[in-house]
């Protein structure tokens, strides 16, 4: 047993040890894509929003669904540490860490676009409350306000729940290193030397911000799906938007865990601790959260039918049909809908190529799922006589392209600065298993 | 002028079961001011160490309220203070304010959980007493508080219940 310990805990810490020039090179290219996105945000800047593709009516596009699409993609992260850990799902253990990893830098890309869209992002302090001399305050009423609460909880829970889980492993790799690394982790270790009472502490709070980041999830994923709902948008204002986006929000993050767990296994050599099994357990709940979406789809799409509203009716008529949107609902059924079915088979869901390909497709069909319905709802509103189609500029899409890097560059350095598995969860299961 | 030692010592162990099996013995021997050290949470060292359940929670509890206090204070003083009406609602309308109130609950509760944490684990600060770095990859630590004039002998039972090394 004594020498699994030792095994496990050299195979996790492994990853921690210098990194060659094609790590360092990776880190470079991803920095200079973000770097490039964030060159264009001070272009956008300096000349303003007019550089984008956003006009009347269409005054959301790329950047605010980026801002749906990442924080979509952090949902997955408290759903596998918290919601599964709830449920007991062992399995969970082995893919936490990055999940959660992933969702603090997704939260983190999706809370910059926002400021992005604000074309003056030096005023967002206008949606804070804060004591001012002209006593001006923010609608508490508004979905926009909410976001603002919703999205800064998230990010902070999820980057202390990343943290929490990490005490004690960052106690471990203090313990395994020399020189300056160690001072480092020394100093986020905080003194952690496992004592009983550390350990209890430590369990109660991990149960503790489980249960608090459960509702969290649900919470900020509705609070996204309000800001459309409550318009009177047609193909918008929804009351299934709430749960309709959360499980859209699940099956996009779980399709990114997916996407990154696969190279990430390989690239460290973690092929014993993240099994096959890891992997069907995942498809298995992008099956489940695919057929919800699907069935989204058909309840929203009855609902506009059903509603006897003529222009509700026309906009949903113009997205399957006839408008610049129709293809991208297509291809987005296709990939959110239709593709992951072939997760009901086996042979699939054990079957390395066709998960990561499955994955990716989901990623791209969940991307477009957002600016159908956000862009193309509001290019066919009320006034026939303004509609308008939404073409995005190589200015916009160099900035979606940034937020791609941004997010990956600071996964990738994670994944070799810190533990990328939790050591000591995998160490209490196999202890446990060995009773 | 000879130095008596003092100070807690340390024993190894290779197994959760063999530390909890020691610390058992150790309590029957006299040595009642013990604690474990472990890489992990281990059944055999849990029921052997029983003790109150952590604060933790009272923390969470205590936070989590404040929290939605704190986000009715704001939402219905800062509406009071600017009486905005806006589409036909009143200036205080509870159910939107509910979100809010909701995320500051999450948001206060999720910090003192922290806080409590830190403060019951003793993180923070400087830690004393004796360490092995092999407590954090497969070995057990039993820690015996004792008067210096029963080290020794705490160090002979430390050894004669399976203890690989004692750390002083």
């Amino acid at each position: 047993m004594a020498a699994d310990l030792r095994a496990l805990h050299q195979d996790l810490l492994r990853p921690l040890e210098p990194t060659g020039p094609a790590y360092k090179s990776t880190v470079l290219l991803l920095a200079l894509i973000a770097g490039w996105g964030g060159l264009c945000w001070l272009y956008m800047m300096y000349n303003g929003l007019g550089v984008s593709g956003i006009s009347h009516p269409v005054g959301w596009g790329l950047y605010i669904t980026n801002f749906v699409f990442w924080v979509g993609i952090a949902h997955s992260g408290t759903l596998i540490s918290a919601i599964l850990f709830l449920f007991r799902a062992r399995w969970r253990t082995a893919i936490a860490r990055s999940s959660e990893a992933m969702t603090v830098f997704a939260v983190m890309t999706a809370g910059l676009f926002p400021l992005v869209h604000l074309g003056r992002p030096w005023y967002f302090f206008w949606l804070l409350p804060y004591p001012n001399q002209r006593e001006l305050q923010p609608n508490f009423r508004s979905p926009l306000v909410w976001d603002v609460f919703a999205i800064s909880t998230y990010l902070i829970i999820s980057s202390v729940f990343l943290y929490l889980g990490l005490i004690p492993d960052l106690a471990a790799a203090r313990d395994a290193a020399r020189g300056a690394r160690r001072k480092l982790y020394g100093l986020l270790a905080l003194g952690w030397r496992g004592t009983g009472r550390q350990w209890r502490s430590f369990s109660s709070a991990y149960l503790l911000f489980c249960g608090l980041a459960t509702p969290l999830v649900v919470s900020v994923h509705s609070v996204v799906s309000w800001d459309f709902a409550m318009g009177i948008v047609p193909g918008w204002h929804a009351t299934i938007f709430a749960p309709y986006f959360v499980a859209g929000a699940i099956l996009s993050g779980l399709a990114m865990v997916l996407t990154l767990s696969i190279p990430l296994r390989r690239l460290l050599r973690l092929e014993a601790y993240i099994t096959m099994r890891h992997f069907e357990n995942l498809a298995k709940l992008i099956l489940l959260t695919s057929l919800i979406v699907g069935y989204a789809y058909v309840v929203e799409a009855h609902l506009a039918w059903g509603s006897g509203d003529r222009i509700e009716r026309d906009s949903f008529g113009l997205r399957f049909h006839g408008s610049w949107e129709s293809p991208l609902f297509w291809l987005m059924v296709a990939c959110n809908a239709v593709i992951p079915l072939l997760f009901f088979a086996r042979r699939v869901r054990t079957h390395l190529p066709s998960l990561f390909g499955i994955a990716l497709l989901i990623n791209v069909g969940m991307y477009l799922e957002r600016l159908v319905i956000i862009s193309g709802s509001l290019s066919h509103d009320f006034l026939p006589a303004v509609w308008r189609g939404y073409h995005p500029t190589w200015v916009e899409a160099s900035i979606t392209l940034g937020s791609f890097g941004w997010f990956l560059m600071w996964f990738v350095l994670f994944v070799r600065q810190a533990p990328p598995l939790p050591i000591a969860e995998l160490k209490e299961h196999l202890q446990e298993a060995s009773l | 002028m000879s130095s008596v030692k003092q100070g807690p010592i340390l024993g190894l162990f290779p197994t959760g079961e063999s530390a909890a099996a020691a610390a058992e013995e150790l309590r029957r021997r006299g040595f009642s001011e013990l604690e474990y050290r472990a890489p992990a949470p281990h059944p055999a060292l849990e029921r052997a160490f029983a003790g109150p359940s952590s604060p933790v929670r009272r923390f969470t509890l205590i936070g989590a309220i404040l929290g939605g206090l704190a986000g009715f204070a704001l939402t219905i003083g800062l509406s009071l203070l600017w009486p905005r009406i806006v589409g036909g609602k009143p200036v205080v309308s509870v159910p939107p304010f509910l979100v809010i109130v909701f995320e500051l609950t999450i948001l206060a509760g999720g910090l003192a959980t922290l806080v409590g944490f830190l403060w019951s684990g003793r993180l923070g600060r400087a830690q004393r007493g004796p360490y092995d770095p092999s407590l954090s990859v497969d070995r057990y630590g039993i820690v015996v508080r004792c008067a210096a004039s029963e080290r020794e002998a705490a160090a002979a039972a430390l050894r004669e219940l399976g203890c690989e090394a004692v750390v002083e």
